[in-house]
């Protein structure tokens, strides 16, 4: 089934009977090629590429629960490639490229909207920071302004322009950052994946990994044994528990990380707004609803909701800087299980085990790394090797010291990120 | 989330600054090796479920606290002067 103008139009007219299931819900089967623990939007990417760059159409998805039920489906869906360090720029520059061409690419409606992202600073330190971090942008590609106070009052009339502890300097504006619809993007690869032959299998958990000789064989789940002689961990916040099955322990500690919207409004917001000094950053979603968030809790959780004292300070901080959204009634809030690493950056690896992969460690910023997590972890998996700058990804870079990637400078130690 | 310092009694989250796993309590001797103490400074159990991690009473009294809780409920188990959990471990 592929979607198209005509095809709405006609489907509309004769009452949308024609449409079926975007994806074939499958059985297991006893033995693949490679599968993938996790059916989110990294371990959905990463099976379309496998099957459409590398051929490999006997493999499986294993999820837990159901298709895009995780954090891709619970995110504040913002896409950009405003990264800095070497290796992160050229990882994400790539990932939004993917994003620009994946509607074509998918024949699915991911609704990605680049409608610019403004990093705001508030002292001649910050301006320095951020014109270096625009000039990394440029150099790799992508592009980047330099907006001064009145430059960023053209686009943002509504802030608090004088507030007295972060009066606003300026920012940096990424016009091809912006947004996309968390959903779709796991819908439109599961499809992709679906139709290439790979089997999408729901409500399967892995209860085991199988090892022998140094060499994995399958995995163990609540739907019965299935062998494979190469297996991709993707489960994010659930990498320890998935790794621990293998004998791992992994760089990651799972945090909780709180998100809010609000009642649906009138467009008031264009942009994707980040206030860094008062750790909150906000969009307005199609439906009108204000999309916003802040920092990590900042203890170790699984519990998918935080507590009160960050809700408390994301309010505050949108208040000090947007002090027009006060009257939004907030509908729901809710929190994301992420897999943090010491230095901020993600992980895509083989591991001891032959055969045995891992992508994880996307700590808060997994969401706009779908698309080129996904390429760069079926190229590890097909071929044995790794893909640009995914090869700085690696496990061993905390135990080793070489290639930690540490974006915000701020050290290379659990709970700094 | 509220905390039962030992020393200062019940108190709230806010006034807890959170280090992170307590095997933080158990450096290695400085020839351990590279696995020893990748181990002591990166690797985690990550437990879903009871865990034993260390925080300090920032903004009240400074000390550092052992708490043992639950990492899906956010149920607060026991909470220990690590002056004391470290003696015992002697």
């Amino acid at each position: 089934m592929r979607f198209s103008g005509l095809r709405v139009l006609r489907e509309g007219l004769t009452g949308n009977k024609g449409w079926s299931a975007h994806w074939r819900d499958a059985e297991p089967k006893a033995e693949y090629d490679a599968i993938i623990i996790g059916g989110g939007g990294h371990g959905l990417s990463t099976a379309y590429y496998l099957a459409k760059e590398h051929g490999l159409t006997n493999i499986a998805v294993l999820e837990k629960g159901y298709l895009g039920g995780g954090n891709v489906g619970r995110n504040t869906t913002i896409v950009r490639a405003n990264y800095f360090l070497p290796g992160n720029s050229e990882f994400y520059s790539h990932s939004l490229k993917l994003w620009e061409g994946l509607e074509e690419e998918l024949n699915y409606n991911v609704m990605h909207s680049q409608r610019g992202l403004i990093n705001l600073f508030h002292s001649d330190g910050q301006r320095d920071a951020f014109a270096r971090r625009g000039n990394a942008m440029i150099n790799q590609g992508d592009d980047a302004v330099l907006l001064d106070r009145e430059g960023v009052r053209k686009h943002l009339p509504y802030l608090d322009f004088d507030n007295a502890r972060f009066p606003i300097y300026g920012g940096l504006l990424h016009p091809r950052g912006g947004t996309a619809r968390h959903d779709a993007v796991a819908w439109g690869y599961a499809r992709g994946a679906s139709d290439r032959g790979v089997d999408l299998i729901q409500q399967c958990e892995v209860t085991g990994i199988d090892i022998e000789n140094g060499q994995v064989r399958g995995v163990q789940t609540t739907r019965g044994a299935i062998r494979a002689k190469k297996v991709g961990i993707v489960v994010a916040g659930r990498s320890g528990q998935v790794a621990a099955m293998a004998g791992m322990r992994l760089p990651i500690e799972s945090h909780v990380l709180q998100a809010f919207v609000t009642e649906g409004l009138k467009p008031c917001i264009d942009h994707v707004v980040s206030f860094g000094m008062g750790h909150f950053y906000i969009s307005q979603s199609d439906k009108g609803g204000l999309v916003f968030g802040g920092d990590l809790d900042f203890y170790a959780s699984y519990a998918a909701r935080g507590n009160l004292p960050m809700a408390e300070h994301v309010m505050e901080a949108g208040m000090a800087l947007m002090p027009m959204i006060g009257k939004a009634r907030v509908l729901r809030s809710w929190g994301g299980i992420m897999d943090m690493t010491p230095d901020g950056s993600p992980i895509i690896d083989k591991t001891e085990t032959q055969g045995l992969f891992i992508d994880c460690g996307w700590c808060y910023g997994g969401f706009k790394a779908v698309p080129g997590s996904g390429f760069s972890f079926a190229h590890l998996m097909a071929t044995g090797h790794h893909q640009g700058p995914a090869a700085q990804y690696r496990l061993d870079r905390f135990r080793t010291g070489k290639g930690v990637m540490d974006e915000e400078g701020t050290g290379s130690q659990h709970n700094l990120h | 989330m509220r905390l039962d310092c030992p020393i200062c009694g019940n108190r709230d989250r806010r006034e807890f600054y959170y280090q992170g796993d307590a095997v933080m309590l158990e450096r290695p001797a400085p020839d351990a090796g590279a696995a020893a103490w990748d181990g002591y400074l990166h690797l985690r159990a990550n437990l879903a479920g009871e865990t034993r991690d260390l925080w300090q009473h920032e903004a009240g009294c400074g000390a550092w606290l052992v708490v043992t809780r639950n990492t899906v409920t956010h149920a607060i188990h026991t909470v220990e002067l690590a002056s004391a959990v470290k003696e015992a471990l002697r």
